[in-house]
């Protein structure tokens, strides 16, 4: 992030000049980070192309049978057919051609385009990890201005417990007991999967089952998708509510001793019209810093939440892709799960840029 | 002591905080169209007599005494009442402009906002009287300024920004806090003539809090000196600072470099 404090001037002068060949600032300073952004995403490619070939391990051998493995021509033809056989650097300028056009090569188990796989699991994921991040956001920061408005009191510390087991409780384990209890106990929450079989699931368009059944006018689709997504995304989200309630807590209480928040009361203004406008806006600063850093080990916790409420996201893909050597697959949920990094990241700067005039104005 | 009508009356003002008394019971009163400077060095409760005026003061602050203001208690009246009290008929200027205007608003923004609030202006109006204040404390290009952030500014800028927003809705006490503590030499003349100036031209009361002798013999017309929580010495300008009749006035004026008043 730039430059957080202003230098003060020697004397009175003059305003500095605002925008330049008179673009709006907001769009040169999107401009900037949206280069940068493809810069990194290059860059991507290039670790995950490097770090999947450095692996130890040989994929012929993960794939083929042993009797297979016994025969040279097999083996040579395998490899051929996988471009394995050429040189190193020329299977990535391949692999970037194809990376491209929206060509990720076919994976070595499923035998279809892992193009095809990652538009089938990604979407999953982005709803369970969309709606947990969601949840956390409201709840995290809500929670949080409580417990710093009613600092030291019966609120706060009932909050401080609470953020504090979200924090330490180990989300799988987390899943199995809320599975456990809401499903098979209480029976208040459907089972696994992503919407109720004897519903069927609406013609896929964007691929999150919950705005599907809404463009497809389907209502007890949408009902039963957001049943199904509740709890997952809940056991997911609960670990990103404590971290944010805790971070709220803390920007809040820091805010609230700013000059200029007195300043604000000495202007008689309206309680709430201080908290919005005044106390959540710097605090947000660094709360939305903490939500895109969380929102990444949100996406490796899918990993475990898929697993047991059995949502078929890029969670479960990249585990079965990554024991069976699948490489190609392998190299896309790579490549995949960084450009979700990289779009967080640019949402997050680009916040930065509406909330804080001094990072889009220099 | 002066001719002018009494605006704001603080009697027997006494403030406790966590036990310990700050103030042990200040009397202070501000007339029309004057200003009157309140001395005395640091933690003797200048501040804090400034804050118990709009009822800021820290959490866990008790105060009483009385501060009378058109008839009312502000420390008695009830939080409704007195947020309108705040901004509308007493308003204050920070000593450090750099932290006391919200860093991510715009300055029209800062400048309006209790404008629409207190005096129940439009979008329009409000903007129009903002312009008009930008101008009325000398800020260059007011039109564009309007528009601008606080750090686009220098710190004698912000401060006179500071100095328009506590006068957007014509109060008729302006509590200073330390307002050239903050700035350079250079400016501190132009801010104290630009309060000086107000003060004449629009009946302002105002109470200046500095530990600056300088800054007070300058626009000054009376002068208060505290100590440890009491006022030790009021008078007029001329009197306290040339022939002080309390030894600690007499101290502070001796520990001035140079020449004094």
């Amino acid at each position: 992030m730039s430059a957080m404090t202003s230098a003060k001037e020697s004397a009175d002068a003059a305003p500095r000049v605002r925008s330049r060949r008179g673009v709006h600032p907001l769009a040169r300073f999107l401009f900037r980070r949206i280069l940068t952004a493809v810069l990194l995403a290059w860059g991507i490619t290039l670790v995950t192309f490097v770090l999947t070939n450095l692996v130890p391990g040989d994929p012929v051998t993960a794939n083929l049978g042993q009797r297979a493995l016994g025969d040279p021509a097999i083996v040579a033809q395998w490899r051929a057919e996988h471009g394995l056989d050429k040189p190193l650097w020329e299977q990535y300028v391949l692999h970037l051609r194809g990376v491209v056009q929206g060509d990720f090569g076919v994976s070595q188990q499923s035998h279809r385009p892992v193009a095809e796989d990652l538009a089938q699991f990604v979407p999953a994921t982005l709803e369970l990890a969309g709606a947990a991040i969601a949840v956390s956001l409201v709840l995290g920061v809500a929670f949080g201005v409580v417990a710093a408005l009613r600092r030291d009191r019966l609120p706060d510390h009932v909050l401080r417990v609470l953020s504090l087991i979200g924090i330490s409780v180990p989300t799988f384990w987390l899943a199995l007991v809320a599975f456990y209890v809401f499903f098979y106990r209480l029976q208040i929450t459907p089972g696994s999967g992503r919407v109720d079989p004897a519903i069927g699931e609406a013609p896929a368009v964007t691929g999150l089952q919950t705005v599907d059944a809404l463009i497809a006018g389907r209502w007890d689709v949408f009902v039963s998708a957001v049943g199904h997504l509740i709890t997952p995304a809940l056991v997911l989200a609960l670990y990103t509510i404590g971290l944010l309630t805790r971070f709220t807590r803390s920007a809040v209480l820091e805010v609230l001793g700013q000059d200029y928040v007195r300043a604000a009361r000495a202007k008689g203004l309206p309680g709430r019209v201080i908290l919005f406008r005044y106390v959540l806006r710097s605090a947000l600063v660094p709360v939305i810093t903490v939500a895109g850093l969380a929102f990444g080990s949100l996406l490796s916790g899918t990993v475990l939440v898929e697993a047991i409420f059995a949502w078929p996201g890029i969670g479960q893909y990249a585990y079965k892709s990554a024991t069976t050597l699948d490489l190609p697959a392998v190299m896309g949920v790579g490549l995949v799960v960084g450009v979700v990094y990289l779009v967080i990241n640019l949402i997050v700067d680009v916040l930065y840029g509406v909330i804080d005039p001094r990072v889009r104005l220099q | 002591m002066s001719t002018g009508k009494t605006t704001l009356d603080i009697t027997g003002l006494k403030v406790t905080i966590g036990g310990r008394e700050i103030l042990r019971g200040v009397d202070l009163s501000l007339q029309e169209g004057r200003v009157h400077g309140l001395a005395g060095e640091s933690g003797s409760g200048k501040t804090m007599t400034g804050l118990a005026v709009l009822g800021l003061l820290p959490h866990g602050a008790r105060a009483t005494g009385r501060i009378a203001l058109g008839g009312r208690d502000l420390l008695t009246l009830p939080p409704r009442e007195l947020n309108k009290v705040r901004g509308g008929e007493v308003a204050m200027v920070f000593q450090d402009p750099a932290t006391s205007l919200h860093p991510m608003l715009s300055v029209g923004r800062q400048l309006t906002e209790h404008m629409r609030h207190h005096l129940k202006l439009d979008k329009r109006e409000a903007r129009a009287r903002a312009v008009e204040l930008l101008g009325k404390v000398r800020i260059p290009g007011a039109e564009e300024a309007y528009g601008r952030f606080p750090h686009q500014f220098s710190g004698g800028m912000r401060q006179r920004i500071a100095i328009a927003i506590a006068l957007a809705c014509s109060p008729r006490v302006l509590i200073a806090d330390e307002p050239t503590t903050a700035l350079d030499v250079t400016v501190q003349a132009g801010v104290l003539r630009l309060l000086r100036g107000l003060c004449d031209e629009l009946g302002l009361a105002v109470l200046l809090v500095t530990h600056d002798l300088g800054v007070m013999s300058a626009i000054a017309d009376e002068v208060s000196v505290m100590k440890d929580g009491l006022v030790v010495e009021t008078g007029p300008r001329g009197k306290v600072l040339r022939e002080p009749s309390h030894a600690y006035t007499r101290s502070l004026l001796d520990s001035l470099p140079g020449e004094t008043a």
